[in-house]
């Protein structure tokens, strides 16, 4: 009997982890400098930084993705040499990636399975699986069936897949990347409690969030991580939010916006039980009727994958609307093509940037004209005015503070924050009616979030109505004066934000009533 | 006349022939869908083909060993196939175009070492049919299924092997892991590169069989370009059979019948222009696949070049 036969526990394999002074180069960057970095047995430990700070490189390194080009790992004082994912998987450790490591197309088991060396030799033995991770999933309260297919599986479900793979590999020590970024509040508050148990037994975790509150709540230690070099240490119970916020910007954060006091106005954009389909030909919007006033931000929250898209698309004309009305202005704008929905001034801020909101080939200057480069002053007749569309390049890029080398550099080169500020100036600067932002802030650091938000109030101040969809409910409460909630195509409430508490908007983003619960 | 077409005999002849033109189809297609199971699309199927068609007949005929002419054939698909691995997991190179410059390499290659080492065309005695005692003497049965050559039943053999492999194996596991989320097994330790290298050079190498089947099961004959278009085919079948083997076995049955068919019609002088009928498998190809390909995804890393990291 090897020790596999049994079931994996975390206790005795990993009693301190320490990484020091690792370092590594990218071209041009200094991704990790000499960064010390420890994790000991039966405690979380978060990592906080912003975008680039390094704590991707620093996990990736210690998960065998990388090499660090100077430094040591060492596990329970002795050197380890970690060059592939399979050496650490073999040393204990286990990695919940952001974006979950599933073959959607393959069952629980059989992704629980992949890699690992069968008790039948060379055919699968998924009978002794499934029967481990049921035994697994008993000790640490993760509820999952072993036969499903891993799409028919919800987020949650299957961030629960990740961690039984890595508690199945006898991982000691987990890494969890941004694992709250994609849940509900209720799957969030489960996950800690899985957490609490995983720590009871003896396992270190490494905790990877930008939600402060949440490393505060969980964790026992924060480290801080800012451009590749290591801030400090401490123990949570001696700092604040505020702290951690400073510490990672380096500067002072302001945590509230400024909402200041807007008169809301007349109604600017209406939906009237609008239906539409998704891409998997399944009803995506099943009669959803909002109105958005001018000077009013309207937040949609909900679970990825319960409309939103789909309302976004069926706005802007993207995606055909089955029935019922939209109409911009008292002007109906149902299933227009949406250049003549453009041309009514409603804006739109996509929800992946980098594939709907820009072309990542073209110049940061022809970017920022993509929505009106067919008019003056950016063409006549067809020619392109490069004067004039160099001009705007460089204003914009003054006006919103856009980080680029040149207004002749790829899109693609710029980083997260910098691609959102040229779609928020493209899409601002046009004096826009009605705009609808789509997770505006997903993976921008606290700094370019921030920024943002405060842009996005600035425009309601202005007397702009907004339409913010977003997962993070943190958001929706910074920025919204009502919040509706979606569930599976359907408008479950909406509630003004004073009523509105994370706990009841949990319970409408689960399809629950509160008063029915 | 076209009623010549419905006497016993000629449905026998049609469904026998059917059978056993089907050989080259099924290994080409099999190996094809090992490979794009595990997200590497290759199109130089046919490339592989013709080489291994020329080297089977080659060696078979300066040896007149069949089997060393095989052998030669899975060499050479082998070599293919490594070459193929190399360009597209190493390198990274966009798979739909090094597929087609390595059949057009195939289809020159072989079209020179044709000229050179044999100039005209001669012929080789193939694989002998095999007669299953007592099942060959059914009649009609017998003569369809249970008196063709050796490479036939091995293509049919190679059908539920090719779904247990997928579906039953730890290599199936990860051939079928690696072309739908090469990351996810990348992440769990499994070698992306080492899965693809497998199925590539598999594939080459029921590629050069398919080749072999051709030249000294089938036609026994080698000339310039004798597949004419069959590889392409197979990977198309790949589609129709949504890369499961029994689909893709009923993909080139449905082509080789409707070849046999179209032979037939030639033999008996049924006034159907020959041009048309020597059309239809290729006509047959368009149509299923525009009727089909929608209905099941393929893997979702199909033709995408893996590299770690982000």
């Amino acid at each position: 009997m090897s020790e596999t036969d049994n079931l994996p526990s975390g206790r005795s394999r990993i009693h301190s982890l320490e990484m020091r002074g690792i370092t590594k180069r990218f071209p041009g960057v200094l991704a990790s400098d000499h960064v010390n970095f420890d994790v000991k047995a039966g405690e979380v430990h978060a990592l906080l930084g912003e975008n680039g700070a390094g704590k991707s490189t620093l996990m990736k390194i210690l998960y065998g993705l990388y090499h660090p080009d100077e430094g040591e790992i060492l596990i329970n004082g002795k050197p380890v040499r970690i060059s592939s994912p399979t050496d650490s998987i073999n040393l204990g450790i286990g990695m919940i990636h952001q974006h979950f490591m599933l073959v959607p197309t393959l069952t629980v088991a059989e992704n629980v399975a992949l890699g690992l060396p069968s008790s039948r030799g060379l055919l699968t033995d998924l009978d002794v699986v499934s029967k481990r991770i049921v035994d697994l999933a008993d000790i640490y309260g993760l509820r999952l069936d072993p036969s499903a297919y891993v799409w028919q599986l919800s987020v949650g479900q299957q961030q629960r897949i990740e961690i039984i793979k890595a508690l199945y590999r006898g991982a000691a020590l987990l890494i969890l990347d941004e694992p709250t970024a994609v849940l509900t509040p209720q799957e969030v508050d489960e996950l800690f409690v899985i957490m609490r148990q995983m720590t009871k037994d003896g396992h270190g975790l490494v905790f990877i969030s930008h939600k402060l509150h949440e490393v505060v709540e969980i964790c026992n230690r924060v480290s801080v991580l800012r451009d590749g070099k290591m801030i400090g240490t401490r123990p949570t119970s001696e700092t604040t939010k505020q702290d951690l916020a400073n510490w990672m910007v380096g500067r002072e954060v302001g945590f509230a916006p400024d909402r200041g006091n807007v008169q809301r106005g007349e109604i600017r954009l209406k939906l009237e039980d609008v239906k539409c389909g998704s891409d998997r030909g399944t009803p995506g919007l099943r009669g959803v009727s909002l109105d958005i006033h001018a000077g009013e931000i309207l937040g949609i929250a909900g679970v990825s994958g319960n409309g939103q898209r789909e309302l976004a698309e069926a706005v802007t004309g993207l995606r055909k609307v089955i029935s019922g009305k939209v109409t911009l202005e008292g002007g109906e704008i149902t299933n227009l093509q949406p250049a003549e929905i453009t041309e009514r001034l409603l804006s739109y801020i996509p929800e992946e940037r980098m594939k709907d909101g820009m072309i990542k080939d073209f110049t940061v200057a022809e970017n920022l004209i993509l929505r009106e480069h067919h008019k003056p002053p950016y063409s006549n007749y067809g020619f392109l005015n490069l004067k004039n569309i160099s001009a705007n390049a460089d204003m914009l890029i003054k006006k919103f503070r856009v980080k680029t080398p040149s207004q002749e550099t790829m899109a693609k080169n710029l980083s997260g924050g910098n691609i959102q500020k040229i779609v928020l100036a493209r899409e601002i600067s046009r004096t826009p009616r009605v705009i609808i932002a789509a997770q505006p802030t997903r993976g921008l650091d606290i700094g370019a979030t921030e920024y943002v938000r405060e842009q996005l109030l600035e425009q309601r101040k202005l007397g702009t109505a907004i339409i913010l969809i977003s997962e993070d409910l943190d958001e929706i409460f910074a920025l919204s004066d009502r919040i509706a909630v979606l569930y599976e195509g359907s408008v479950m409430d909406i509630v003004p934000r004073a009523s509105a508490t994370p706990q009841k908007l949990g319970m409408l983003m689960a399809g629950v009533h509160p008063e029915n619960a | 006349m076209i009623s010549d077409l419905f006497s016993v005999t000629v449905l026998v002849g049609i469904l026998a022939s059917g059978i056993r033109l089907s050989t080259p189809y099924l290994y080409a297609a099999i190996g094809e869908t090992f490979g794009q199971k595990s997200g590497v699309l290759n199109l130089g199927v046919e490339g592989q083909m013709l080489l291994g068609s020329f080297a089977a007949f080659y060696v078979a005929l300066t040896t007149g060993n069949l089997w060393l002419g095989l052998l030669t054939a899975i060499i050479v698909g082998a070599l293919m196939g490594l070459a193929m691995a190399y360009v597209t997991v190493n390198l990274h190179a966009q798979q739909g175009i090094s597929g087609i410059g390595f059949y057009l390499f195939g289809l020159g290659m072989s079209d020179l070492l044709f000229q050179k080492l044999m100039g005209t065309v001669e012929t080789v005695k193939g694989f002998p049919e095999i007669h299953i005692p007592f099942l060959s003497d059914i009649p009609g049965i017998g003569k369809i299924f249970f008196s063709q050559n050796i490479l036939v039943y091995l293509a049919y053999l190679l059908v539920p092997v090719a779904w247990f492999v997928l579906n039953k194996t730890t290599l199936g596991l990860k051939i079928r892991s690696v072309g739908e989320n090469p990351d996810a097994a990348d992440s769990l330790g499994v070698s992306v590169a080492r899965v693809r290298y497998f199925t590539i050079i598999l594939g080459g190498i029921l590629s050069g069989v398919a080749g072999a089947s051709m030249s000294i099961a089938l036609l026994n004959v080698f000339q310039q370009n004798m597949t004419s278009g069959l590889g392409f085919i197979a990977v198309a079948l790949v589609y129709f059979g949504a890369w499961r083997p029994i689909g893709v076995l009923g993909g080139a049955l449905l082509f080789s019948l409707i070849n046999s068919l179209q032979l037939w019609i030639q033999v008996l002088s049924i006034p159907i222009p020959s041009d048309l009928a020597v059309m239809m498998p290729y006509v047959v190809t368009i149509l299923v696949l525009v009727a089909t390909v929608s209905r099941v995804r393929a893997p979702s890393a199909l033709t995408k070049p893996f590299e770690r990291g982000d």
